[in-house]
């Protein structure tokens, strides 16, 4: 009986012990906490997207607070309002920031694209990308099982006949889906201005693309031949559109024989 | 010249992941980038270290006289999971940069059994007689620490390259690492017999 006891005390002691030790320890050694980081992170939208390049909101208040950096444009959810209560609170100058929105570079589409096994496993693009890189017969484009759907933490994006398409109203550019989609094919675009988009990133020589998707981009190469602006070259027997210098003038959407380039004007 | 292969024994063919199979939640966790294995195993040879300088007296003068050697498991985790807990306020209270830098690791690896694992074998190995007992668990407790440290490096550098490697599909992420993982720990049991070899 003794020995019970004796097991007993010696343990609760010690876990006394240590347990007062540190309840005193929290009060003695306690950090008082950044106020101007607190005030920064409450005017951030709090997503914690990480597309500002932080671990998160509180990282990135963390880091303008104590003047890690001081660029107060990063965040994209929040847009040029949040830069500027940034700005006001920290004194530093508010930034714009360029509105974008997400795109999902593919007309797959259950009319377009070709199927090469019927997919009954879990529904998730990464899984089914596995297994062949997806039940379409192209395996570059969309796998249409709605991994960005259940990234996107403003529900902007929906799954239409197989491919996800994304609303751009209610896109915030957190690049959720961009980090959730396995085949790497969601792009930000800027927002309110008109360019050309090549809604493919199938790789593959012209004549396998033709045979796997009705709206592939077959590297034909008229497109950039017909751009004034140098802005499409094509990479890989695919196309691609240098943002920049596109102005959006319809020129390569027209040339193109498979409607895989297209003029997109966001919002 | 007993401590010093005290020390490689506990490093090379004791090793705590290779050969013991310690530890090996972090060890596939963390070593996926060189600099975080780095910052895990510097924080497990300070938290090794520590749980041993204190478990030591509390198994010499308080359990083993009263004959309770068999709570020693929930004693020292109860111990060591408090002491890191205090460490960590300190540490943010005074050494703010080394706070940031062991990060997230410091609390993760309160519990880790490699920490209980080191303090357990301590007692296991015979290292229980007065200040040199002390010293023979201290430096195995860093030895069982720099060995973590060596395994942690050298598999970070081996996932570095096999995240470039055309690995099938079916094989890629944990199974390809599971795979390295075994082959390492293979190349490790080369070391059985290499100290008693050199110390007789």
């Amino acid at each position: 009986m003794t020995s019970i006891i004796t097991a007993v005390v010696v343990v609760a002691v010690i876990g006394a012990i240590a347990g007062l030790g540190l309840a005193i320890a929290s009060k003695v050694f306690a950090v008082p906490v950044d106020e101007k980081a607190e005030k920064i992170r409450e005017c951030l939208p709090g997503a914690n997207c990480g597309a500002c390049g932080y671990s998160g909101c509180d990282g990135y208040a963390q880091a303008l607070s104590n003047g890690e950096t001081t660029d107060t444009a990063l965040c994209n959810p929040g847009g040029s309002e949040v830069s500027a209560q940034i700005a006001e609170i920290t004194g530093l100058s508010a930034g714009e920031v360029k509105p974008m929105a997400a795109v999902v570079l593919c007309q797959g589409h259950n009319n377009n694209a070709t199927t090469k096994l019927e997919y009954q496993g879990v529904q998730s693009c990464k899984m089914a990308a596995q297994l062949f890189g997806g039940p379409k017969d192209c395996i570059y484009g969309c796998v249409g099982m709605g991994d960005c759907v259940e990234a996107c933490p403003y529900d902007a994006i929906q799954l239409c006949d197989g491919v996800a398409r994304i609303n751009p109203l209610l896109c915030r550019a957190c690049k959720m889906c961009v980090a959730s989609c396995p085949k790497g094919i969601i792009k930000l675009m800027p927002l309110h201005e008109a360019k050309a988009a090549v809604l493919c990133n199938n790789h593959d020589k012209g004549v396998l693309t033709m045979k796997e998707c009705k709206a592939g981009c077959i590297g034909c190469m008229k497109c950039v031949k017909v751009c004034q602006f140098d802005a499409v070259k094509v990479v890989n027997y695919c196309a691609e559109v240098d943002f920049d210098k596109c102005v959006g003038c319809g020129a390569c959407h027209s040339a193109c024989p498979k409607g895989a380039i297209d003029i997109i004007r966001l919002g | 010249m007993k401590m010093f292969a005290i020390l490689l024994t506990a490093i090379l063919t004791e090793n705590f992941i290779l050969s013991k199979f310690l530890g090996i939640c972090p060890f596939l966790g963390v070593s996926k980038k060189l600099n975080t294995a780095v910052g895990m195993s510097v924080a497990v040879i300070f938290v090794m270290a520590l749980s041993t300088a204190v478990t030591y007296p509390i198994n010499v003068c308080i359990l083993v006289p009263k004959n309770l050697e068999y709570l020693q498991t929930i004693v020292f985790i109860l111990v060591i999971a408090a002491l890191v807990q205090l460490v960590e306020i300190i540490l943010k209270k005074f050494i703010p940069a080394l706070y940031q830098a062991l990060g997230i690791y410091l609390p993760l690896i309160t519990t880790n059994c490699a920490v209980l694992g080191v303090v357990l074998l301590n007692i296991d190995n015979g290292y229980t007689n007065g200040m040199t007992g002390f010293a023979q668990s201290m430096v195995n407790a860093v030895g069982a620490g720099i060995g973590f440290l060596v395994a942690m490096v050298m598999f970070a550098g081996v996932r570095e390259r096999l995240e470039s490697c055309d690995i099938p599909k079916n094989l890629k992420g944990l199974p390809s690492t599971l795979i390295a993982a075994a082959l390492v720990s293979l190349s490790f049991q080369g070391f059985t017999g290499v100290v008693e070899g050199i110390f007789g």
